[in-house]
Order: C-alpha cells, then structure tokens, then sequence
C-alpha cells in the first residue's frame, strides 16, 4: 500500500512540473510585459530597460524560471489589483466557502442519485428507468450557469423562498472563526446564522449538483445492472438469502466501486470548477472571485488561483486513487 | 469539463475498448450495419434532425433572419425597467438594446456552429495526430507522448480553458483554440487506446510478418478499425464545445464585440435584465440546449450502433 501511495505520489512531479511552464509562459506574455503593465504606457525605453534589470528579465529563461519556481513555493503570487491584499490570503479566506457548496452539491447528488440509480436499474426498461436515462441526458446538457439562473429566478426572485446572493445575510453579525459559515455559526451556537448560512447553500448547491447527480444516476444504474446479472447474485438468490441481504453485501457493495471513483473526481472539479454557478449567484467563494478578476484583468489573482485549484484538483484525484485501492484490493495488485 | 469527464481516463479506455472493431468481424462490413442500426433508432433520428435544422439554420443565417441584428430597432422604447416583448414584426420580442430577439438568435447559431466544428476538428486533429504516434509506435513514444496527455487530462477543463483564452486575448478565435486544448487528451487517448487493441491482432501481425512497413500497417490497417469510437467522441464532443463556448463568453472570455449576436454571451447580458425580461435568458439557453442535446443523441446512438455488443 505504501509503495502504492508513493508511486502515485510520484506522478504528481511532472504534472506539476508541466502546470508551472504553462503558467510561467504565460507571466512572461502578459500584455505589454510586466514593465509596461508597471510604468504605464508612456514609460519610456530606457525606464522599461532599467525596470527589466531590476526584475531580473534580461537573466536567461531558466534562470527567470527558476526564480518563479522559488516564488510558488512560498505561495507568493503577488498581490490582487482588486483588493491589494495577497493572492493567497485572498485563497484562504475564500476556499472555504467553496468547500461548503461543494460539499452540500455533491451530498445532494449522492443523496438523490445512488437510489435513482439503483431503482432505474431494477426497473430496467421501465418508466423510471427511462426517464431516469432521458433525465441525465438533459442534466448534462443544460448549462450550468442557465440552470443557476432559473433556480435563483423562481425560488428567490419571484417566490423568494431561498436567498438567491452571497453566502450569509449582511445584517447578520456572526463571527467567523474557521470561515466556514455553517460550521462557525454551530461553534459560536449562533444557530440563526448557521441557518442562514446553510440557506444561503441550498440554490447554488442544487444547481452546482445537477452534473454530478446526472453522472452519479448514469454510473450508479449502468453498474448495478452490470452485477445483477452476476453468478454471485444469482447464487446468493437460490441459497434463500434476504433481499435486504443480497441488496446489501452483494450488490451494492460491488455496484459501488466505480460509483466512488466517480464522487471522488466529481468532488475534485466541483472544487476547481464551481466558476459558473458562484458567478450567478454572487457566492463569495474562489470560483466567483476568480471571475471577477477575469473581467478585472487581475493577473496575479488568476495566475495564483488557477495554479493552486489545479493542484488541489490533482491532489484530491490522488486521494480518490489512494482510497480506492483501499476500497477495492484488487487495484493494489496491479 | 461540462460534466461528462467522469473519471476521464476510465471512461475514455471504456470506450474505446467497447467500439472498437473486434477483429475477426465478417459478412455485412460495420459501417453499413452501424447505418443500418442507426436508421432504425428514433433516438437517432431525433438527434439527426435537430442537429440537420441547426446547421441550415447556421447556415442560411443572413437569408433567414427577418430583420438585421445589429440594428436598434426599439431603442427608444426600451428603458432598463421596461423592454418591449413580443409584437408585429418581432415575435419574440427585442433586446435590451432594441434589437431583434429573433434575428441574433439565427445568426447566433453561426458562431455556435463555427466554434464548435472548428474547435473540434482542432481538438480532432491534434488529438489523433498523437494518438497515432503513441498507438502506431508503441514502446517510449507511446509512454512519453502519454505522460503528456496525461498532464494536460489532469487539469480541470474549465480551468484549461480559461488559461489558454486569456493567454490568447478576447476573441472567439481564442475560445475555439481554448476548447480544442481541452479536447486534444481526450482524442488522443482514444484513439491510442483502441489503436492498441487492433496492433496485436491477427491481421496486424501478419502483415508484420510479411513485411508491411510499419507505416503501411498503421496507416493502411490498424488505423481505419480504430477511428469508431473517435467518430463517437467526436459527435459528442461537439455538444460540450458549445456549452462550453457559451460558458467561457459567459465568463467574458469571448469577443470583445458585442455587437456580434452569440447565445453564450446573450445569456451573459440577460442576467442583468432577469427580473425585466427573463425570456432574454431563456431563448438563447433553449437554442443551447437543444442543439447540445442534438449532438448528445447522435452521439449516443452512433456509440451504440458502432458497439459489436449491440449487433444483431
């Protein structure tokens, strides 16, 4: 298991590796170049030949590269243009708001999508199963950000059931010791702004975890017709074993491997990927700051955040990895 | 990105496992039986003709929109708290800038199809020019030329994406390389995958042993049994690129000039109109909708006519 992880941990280095030339190439032809985008415009020659000394720009590109590298890893990406505070406290104070929504959409679809998946595939062919195949269909064809709006449209715009922007009502005074809003309102026992929080979730979660719930409905159905059929099943049938029984150690312990592959991945590009949906709905998280610097040609903030989404993405794909080989011992083998 | 990469990797292998040709297939050839078994699937059908409208729509655009789309017909009718809907002349109603709802809803489709073909057929080529490489050489090609893959397979799409459209600068050239980038692992490790099926069957070995070079053998046999399933991909490919396109000029990725009708960024505009006119947001999400699920049907039911599983 040990060399299992660390083999695994292994590849991570030249994926990291081919991230971080992406992302230098790509400082390095920033609009007019770093002195310009310092001095202004109208800086003259010699200005912007004195600003490239002192920046280091006229080193050999690996030695520029290597510097970048030394930056990275002390998390310095410099500071965003929005708020002139660093890049990574901007990360930190945010990330956990992302957490909170990707949390509640990916329950959400669990929640929904294993028992729509497993009833779809013992109905097989039935009503249910078709408008559960027609359903996923349309899950994953409908954008995102269209389905965020028809939510935050009819629940809180016209019926106002659920509050449609930000993560907590601005007349709310909570403390936030860990910044997630739920969890602080419980440890503060400020109940009415733990609720207020959790309410705030509920819209974008929903609209974050139709993907998800249309995959995990697909692969949850496709997986349990897979067993059904198997000996094993049938085997355990004629030895009058309970239903609950068979549903239980037969099927779904076997149907839910790649179900778990599948939640583990999803998890990890809701965490990287919920730009759309906290757009709309204003949420306050990494995803909706990183749009707004999108628009705001804030550099330094996508720079910093793309690079450590995509390292958070990788990582949690690790975990995935790691637990399914602990999951299933025949991936160790291997 | 738009969902359907569940455990990208598996599925991809999966696929190209399951499409691939077997080898010893005889009597009716594949194609005519995919054919013969796509006719007969009204899934199929349904997908063909909503994917047939859309593209004569896109492509006789300009004879077909009544009215021109950059005009601003309405203008002086048209207040943020108040826009004209439907009535003579514009059945659908105009724009917060008094143009023809209906009219850049057609030429809309034009770009939809522009970059959705464009940066597929990119994706497309790129993809299997490496694919080819890895599947036909096999040995330290393939591992190097995977590892690759596999790092750009390991960045989230989205994130891809954005990097590569902001690299480029705002224009829809950019967000069709940007959605390309994003397709090319996907084709590439397709196409090696079912290319490594076909290398060590029978057929493949045979003409090794008679002396076949190796570019006669990949180019002239092992390729053509193992394009089906990036066929497969291909067709569905095209409906997450437009969903895609629409996210990235949602985000203000796309071009500059808005006055170019195109459904992401419509959508985009529509937000702040939600509450005066929300039918702005919805036109251009059905057109996006339907024409993404056109793909998805076709694309679906071309995996299942193409699978030997479902031969009768």
């Amino acid at each position: 298991m040990l060399r299992f992880i660390a083999r695994r941990l292994l590849q991570l280095i030249p994926i990291l590796f081919g991230l971080s030339v992406l992302l230098f190439v790509w400082l390095r032809n920033l609009p007019g170049g770093p002195a310009r985008a310092l001095l202004g415009e109208r800086a003259t020659a010699e200005d912007v030949e004195a600003i490239n000394e002192a920046l280091g720009l006229n080193d050999s590109i690996f030695v520029q590269y290597g510097r970048f590298v030394g930056r990275v890893f002390q998390l310095n990406f410099g500071t965003s243009i929005q708020t002139g505070r660093p890049v990574t406290t901007e990360f930190l104070q945010r990330f956990p708001g992302t957490i909170e929504l990707t949390a509640f959409a990916i329950l959400f679809a669990i929640v929904i999508g294993i028992p729509l998946g497993y009833l779809a595939a013992r109905r097989h062919g039935g009503v249910l199963d078709s408008a559960s195949v027609i359903a996923s269909l349309l899950g994953v064809t409908v954008p995102v950000f269209f389905l965020a709006y028809l939510l935050r449209f009819a629940f809180s715009v016209e019926l106002n059931v659920f509050p449609g922007s930000g993560r907590q009502d601005v007349r709310i005074d909570a403390t936030h010791p860990t910044g997630f809003f739920v969890l602080d309102g419980l440890l503060t026992r400020e109940f009415d702004a733990a609720l207020d929080a959790f309410l705030h979730l509920v819209l974008p979660g929903i609209a974050l975890g139709t993907i998800p719930l249309a995959i995990i409905v697909r692969i949850t159905r496709a997986s349990v017709l897979d067993v059904i059929n198997e000996d094993y099943v049938r085997t355990a049938e004629s030895k009058g074993l309970a239903a609950s029984t068979i549903r239980r150690r037969h099927i779904l312990r076997n149907a839910m491997l790649p179900v778990a592959t599948t939640i583990g991945l999803q998890t990890g590009l809701l965490l990287s990927g919920a730009v759309l949906t906290e757009t709309v709905f204003a949420f306050g998280g990494v995803g909706s700051f990183l749009a707004d610097s999108i628009f705001a040609r804030d550099y330094a903030v996508l720079q910093g955040f793309i690079l450590i989404l995509a390292v958070v993405y990788v990582l949690v794909n690790l975990l995935v990895d790691i637990s399914y080989g602990l999951i299933d011992p025949r991936v160790r083998v291997r | 990105m738009t969902g359907i990469d569940l455990g990208k990797k598996e599925r991809i292998d999966r696929l190209a496992q399951l499409t691939a040709t077997g080898p010893d297939e005889a009597g009716v050839s594949l194609t005519r039986d995919a054919f013969r078994r796509l006719r007969r699937n009204p899934v199929a059908i349904i997908g063909a003709i909503l994917v047939t409208v859309f593209v004569f729509v896109a492509a006789f655009a300009p004879l077909l929109a009544p009215k021109n789309p950059k005009t601003l017909y309405l203008l002086s009718e048209t207040t943020p708290r108040f826009i004209p809907g439907s009535r003579d002349g514009f059945p659908l109603g105009v724009d917060h800038l008094g143009r023809d709802e209906l009219s850049r809803l057609i030429l809309g489709s034009q770009q939809s199809l522009l970059i959705g073909v464009l940066s597929t057929l990119m994706g497309l080529t790129v993809g299997m020019a490496l694919g080819i490489l890895a599947g036909g050489l096999g040995g330290k090609v393939d591992t190097v030329v995977m590892r690759f893959v596999d790092i750009m397979l390991s960045v989230p799409g989205l994130l891809m994406a954005i990097t590569i459209a902001l690299l480029l600068g705002f224009n829809q050239f950019s967000i069709t390389v940007a959605i390309a980038v994003t397709q090319v692992p996907i084709f590439a490790r397709l196409l090696r995958g079912s290319m490594l099926a076909q290398r060590n069957s029978d057929y493949a070995v045979a003409s090794r042993c008679l002396g076949v070079p190796t570019s006669k053998i990949v180019f002239g046999h092992v390729l053509p049994n193992s394009v089906s399933p990036v066929i497969v991909q291909a067709t569905l490919s095209l409906a997450t690129a437009i969903i895609e396109a629409a996210a990235l000029s949602f985000l203000g990725l796309g071009n500059a000039d808005r006055s170019i009708p195109e459904w992401g960024s419509m959508l985009a505009e529509a937000q702040q109109f939600l509450t005066v006119a929300p039918r702005l947001a919805v036109y251009p999400a059905i057109c996006i909708i339907i024409t993404a699920l056109g793909f998805t049907l076709l694309g679906e039911s071309l995996r299942e006519a193409l699978d030997p599983k479902f031969r009768r």
